[in-house]
C-alpha cells in the first residue's frame, strides 16, 4: 500500500474545488482488500470517495482516510430477465450504460433507472447522496431502485442489507453520506425502456409563472427540468427554457463515449466563468432556440441528460479559487414559489449570476433514506464563482430563505451551510445518527455537527 | 479485413488472456467482451479470475472459463500454453501480459530478485510465445500479442534490470514475427508509456505522460484489428523515445532518469 510519506501529501479536491484537504488515500482493488480497510483499527477516520462529483465536502475527509473505491468496478451479475444487476461499489454508471444498457434490435432495452446530471459518478456515490434525475416525478431518487447493499462496517461485519433484512440500516445508508460503513456492492433494480433514444422539447417561456404551468402540463413526459436566466430582473425575471422528453419507442441511441472526446486540460490561472463570459453565455442560451418558441427533436439521451459530461473536467474553468454550488428545495404551493422567486431575486441583485441555473419540481414518491434530499417540491440549483466574502454572504442569503420556507439544502452540492439550517431541514438527523458507524467521518458531517468535532481523537 | 477481426466483429473471437488480472489485460479484455467474445482467462490466484469471469460475462463475453497456472513455473508453460489453445478449440489472440515492475535499488543489491525479475518479466513471456507460437502457426491466423515496454528500447540506470528484460522481449519478438510472418500470424509487441494500474500504484502518478488503461486498451484493440507490429501506447511515447534513444551517448549520461 501507498507510502504514508508520500499519501499525506495527496491533495484532494472536492468537484467544486473550493477545499482541496490532504489525505491518506487507500485504494483497495478488491472486495477483500477494502474489507481489510474497514476491519483495520487506525485511529485515524475513514471515509470512502467515489468519483469525487460532489461539489462540496461530503465526499472530503481532512487528515483522515479517504477510500478511492473507482478500483472496484467490476459486475458481478446481471439478469436479463428481471433487470436485476449487481456490482460493485466503484462501477460507474457510465460503465453501466456503456455496457448493460445497449439498444437491443427493436431499439429498446435495459435503462439506468434514475440518473443525475452526469454519468460520472459510482454506483455507491448515487447511493450515499440518494441522487435524483429529470424523472423524479415518476420514479423517486436512486435509492429506490436499490435492491440490496453489501455493507463493510469497522465492528469487522460484512452483510447484505435489504429494506426487508435490515429495514432502519438500509434506511440509514440510503442517502447516508457515506457515514453508515463502506459499500463493497450492491443490487440494482434497471428498468426496461421501449426506445434508449428520446424524444426531447426544449419550449421558451417568460417568467416563473409559466415555469409553473409548463411543469404541470408536463405529466406525460417522463423527464423534465429547465434553465434559468438568473441575470434577468424585473419582469423577465425566471425566464428560462423547459425541457422536457420521454423515451422513443422502438428507437435506438448507443451510449455515448466512455472519454469526453474534449476536456480542460489543466486550471487556468484566474477563472474564465466570470461577469462578462457569464452575461454572454446566458445572452446565448436564452436565444438558442432562434426566434422559435419551441424545437422538438428525436436522438441520442447524452445532450438531454449529460450536457457537461462532453468536456471533461470542466469544473477548471473556474479557476484556482474553484465555484460553489447550492441547491435547495422548497416544499410545493404559494410559499415555495415565492421563495425560489425571492432567492432569483437576490442573485440578479447580486450581480454573481449562475452559468447553469436549473429548476424542477420533485414529485411526491417519498424516498428511501433518512437523510435523503429530494421531498415533493420545486428544487433550484445553481453555481457560483467563488469571489470570497461576496459570494459566501449571498450563500448565506440563499440558506436563510430555504430554511425560512421550510425547506432544505442538498449535502451533495453543498459548501457552507450551517448546523442549524442542517438540523432543520433533515428532522431524521437524530435517528440517523445511531446509525453512524464511529471509524466513519467526514468534513461535512463534522461541520453541520452530525459527528461531535473530536468524538474521536 | 483479416480473419482476427472479422471473428471479433461476429462475436466469435477466442481470447487467452495470461496475467489476466494485469490492469492492462483488465481492459482490453473488457473491450473485447463487448463484442461477444469468448476467453480464457490465465493467472495466479483463482479469486481474482473469477471475478473477471463474471464481470467479463455481464460485459457481453459470451463464456469466460477460469484457468490457475504460475507463469513463474517456466516449466509448466508449454502445458499452460496448450491448455489454454485447448479450452477454446483454438485462438484468434494471446494477450500475454504478466510481468513485475522490481525496484531497481533493490535488484542491484540481491542477486536472487534480479534474476526473478528477469525470468518474469522475459523468459517466462518469451517461452510462453514460443510454445503458442507452432499452435498459432498450424492454423496460419491470429494474433500473439506481448506486453513490453518503452523502457526496454534503452538502457538507464533508473531500471535497467527491468529495461534489460523488456528489451530482451522486444528483439525475441522480433525474430518471431520474422519467423511466424509466412504464415500470417502476427505478432503485436506493445510497448506502454506510463499506466496507471496496480503494478504502478506506488508511484506518483498523474500528469500528461500517465494514461488510463482503457486509453491503452483501445489502443491495442486498433492495432490488433490493423494487423501492426509495434505499438506504442499512447503514440507519443513513439516521438518520445525516437528521441530518447537518438540521444548522444555523452548528453544521455547527464540525464539521471
Ligand atoms: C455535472 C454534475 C451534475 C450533477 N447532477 C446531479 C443531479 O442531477 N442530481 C443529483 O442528485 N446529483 C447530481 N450531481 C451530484 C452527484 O450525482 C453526486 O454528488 C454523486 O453522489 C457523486 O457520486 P461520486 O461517485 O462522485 O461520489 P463522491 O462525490 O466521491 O462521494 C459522494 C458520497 O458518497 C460516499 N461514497 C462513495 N463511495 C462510497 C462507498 N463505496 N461506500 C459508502 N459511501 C460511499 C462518499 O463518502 C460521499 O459521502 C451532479 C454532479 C455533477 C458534477
Amino acid at each position: 500500500m501507498t507510502d504514508i510519506r508520500d499519501a499525506w501529501t495527496t491533495e484532494v479536491a472536492s468537484w467544486g474545488g473550493v477545499a482541496r484537504p490532504r489525505h491518506l488515500v487507500l485504494r483497495p482493488g478488491t472486495r477483500a482488500e477494502a474489507r481489510a480497510i474497514v476491519a483495520d483499527d487506525s485511529r485515524l477516520p475513514l471515509l470512502a470517495h467515489g468519483c469525487g462529483r460532489s461539489y462540496g465536502d461530503v465526499a472530503l475527509n481532512p487528515e483522515g482516510r479517504l477510500v478511492q473505491m473507482t478500483g472496484l468496478d467490476r459486475f458481478i451479475a446481471f439478469d436479463r430477465d428481471t433487470g436485476l444487476l449487481t456490482c460493485e461499489a466503484g462501477v460507474r454508471l457510465a460503465d453501466i450504460l456503456d455496457a448493460v444498457c445497449r439498444p437491443e434490435p427493436d431499439g429498446g432495452g435495459w435503462f439506468l433507472p434514475v440518473s443525475p446530471g452526469t454519468r460520472f459518478v459510482t454506483v455507491a456515490g448515487a447511493i450515499a447522496n440518494d441522487v435524483h434525475g429529470k424523472n423524479h416525478h415518476g420514479f423517486g431518487t436512486f435509492g429506490r431502485h436499490v435492491a440490496a447493499i453489501e455493507l463493510a462496517r469497522s465492528d469487522g461485519s460484512v452483510e447484505t442489507i435489504t429494506p426487508e433484512s435490515h429495514p432502519d440500516l438500509f434506511a440509514a445508508t440510503i442517502g447516508g453520506l457515506g457515514l453508515t460503513g463502506l459499500i463493497l456492492s450492491a443490487t440494482i433494480r434497471l428498468r426496461r425502456v421501449a426506445g434508449t433514444a428520446l424524444e426531447a422539447e426544449d419550449i421558451r417561456f417568460d417568467d416563473l409563472d409559466a415555469f409553473f404551468a409548463l411543469a404541470d402540463g408536463s405529466e406525460a413526459w417522463e423527464y423534465t427540468a429547465a434553465w434559468i436566466d438568473c441575470l434577468a430582473t424585473g419582469t423577465a425575471t425566471g425566464r428560462g427554457i423547459f425541457s422536457r422528453a420521454r423515451h422513443a419507442p422502438g428507437r435506438a441511441a448507443v451510449p455515448p463515449a466512455l472519454r469526453p472526446r474534449k476536456a480542460v486540460p489543466l486550471t487556468p490561472p484566474v477563472s474564465l466563468v466570470g461577469g462578462l463570459s457569464l452575461k454572454a453565455f446566458n445572452a446565448l442560451y436564452w436565444r438558442k432556440l432562434g426566434l422559435r418558441e419551441r424545437v422538438l427533436k428525436t436522438g441520442s439521451y447524452e445532450p438531454v441528460f449529460y450536457p457537461l459530461d462532453a468536456i471533461g473536467s470542466w469544473n477548471r474553468l473556474y479557476g484556482p479559487k474553484g465555484f460553489y454550488q447550492f441547491q435547495c428545495v422548497v416544499p410545493p404551493g404559494a410559499d415555495g414559489r415565492a421563495a425560489i422567486a425571492e432567492m432569483l431575486r437576490v442573485i440578479a441583485q447580486s450581480g454573481q449570476g449562475s452559468m447553469l441555473a436549473v429548476l424542477k419540481t420533485f414529485g411526491d414518491l417519498p424516498s428511501p433514506g433518512l437523510l435523503s434530499f429530494p421531498k415533493p417540491g420545486i428544487t433550484l440549483a445553481l453555481d457560483f464563482p467563488n469571489r470570497g466574502p461576496e459570494t459566501l454572504a449571498l450563500l448565506a442569503r440563499l440558506e436563510a430563505v430555504t430554511i425560512e420556507a421550510e425547506g432544505r439544502i442538498y449535502p451533495a452540492k453543498d459548501s457552507c451551510m450551517s448546523a442549524a439550517s442542517f438540523t432543520r431541514g433533515y428532522p431524521a438527523k437524530a435517528d440517523f445518527q445511531r446509525w453512524i458507524d464511529p471509524a466513519f467521518s467526514s468534513a461535512f458531517a463534522r461541520r453541520v455537527g452530525l459527528i461531535g468535532e473530536g468524538s474521536r481523537a | 479485413m483479416t480473419k482476427g477481426y472479422g471473428d471479433m466483429r461476429n462475436g466469435t473471437m477466442r481470447i487467452a488472456l495470461f496475467g489476466a488480472n494485469s490492469g492492462i489485460a483488465v481492459a482490453t479484455a473488457r473491450a473485447f467482451a463487448k463484442t461477444g467474445a469468448r476467453f480464457v482467462l490465465v493467472g495466479r490466484r483463482a479469486e481474482p479470475l473469477e471475478a473477471l469471469a463474471a464481470d467479463l460475462v455481464v460485459r457481453g463475453a459470451k463464456e469466460a472459463a477460469v484457468h490457475v497456472a504460475d507463469l513463474a513455473d517456466l516449466d509448466a508453460l508449454p502445458t499452460v500454453a496448450a491448455g489454454a489453445w485447448e479450452r477454446l478449440g483454438g485462438l484468434d489472440l494471446a494477450l500475454i501480459a504478466h510481468g513485475t515492475l522490481p525496484d531497481q535499488t533493490l535488484l542491484e543489491r540481491d542477486a536472487v530478485a534480479a534474476r526473478q525479475a528477469i525470468e518474469i518479466n522475459f523468459i517466462s513471456p518469451a517461452l510462453l510465445a514460443n510454445a503458442l507460437a507452432p499452435l498459432f502457426e498450424g492454423g496460419r491466423s491470429g494474433t500473439i500479442a506481448v506486453v513490453s515496454s518503452v523502457a526496454g528500447e534503452r538502457g538507464r540506470r533508473s531500471n535497467y534490470v527491468y529495461g534489460a528484460a523488456k528489451g530482451g522481449l522486444i528483439r525475441f519478438l522480433e525474430g518471431l514475427r520474422h519467423r511466424l510472418a509466412a504464415s500470417g500470424v502476427q505478432v503485436l509487441d506493445i510497448r506502454p508509456g506510463f499506466v496507471s494500474t496496480a503494478m504502478t500504484a506506488h508511484l506518483k502518478q498523474g500528469g500528461p505522460l500517465w494514461a488510463t488503461p482503457d486509453r491503452v486498451a483501445d489502443d491495442i484493440v486498433r492495432a490488433v484489428e490493423k494487423r501492426r507490429a509495434v505499438l506504442h501506447t499512447p503514440w507519443f511515447w513513439a516521438i518520445i523515445m525516437a528521441i530518447v534513444t537518438a540521444l548522444p551517448r555523452p548528453i544521455f549520461h547527464r540525464t539521471k532518469f
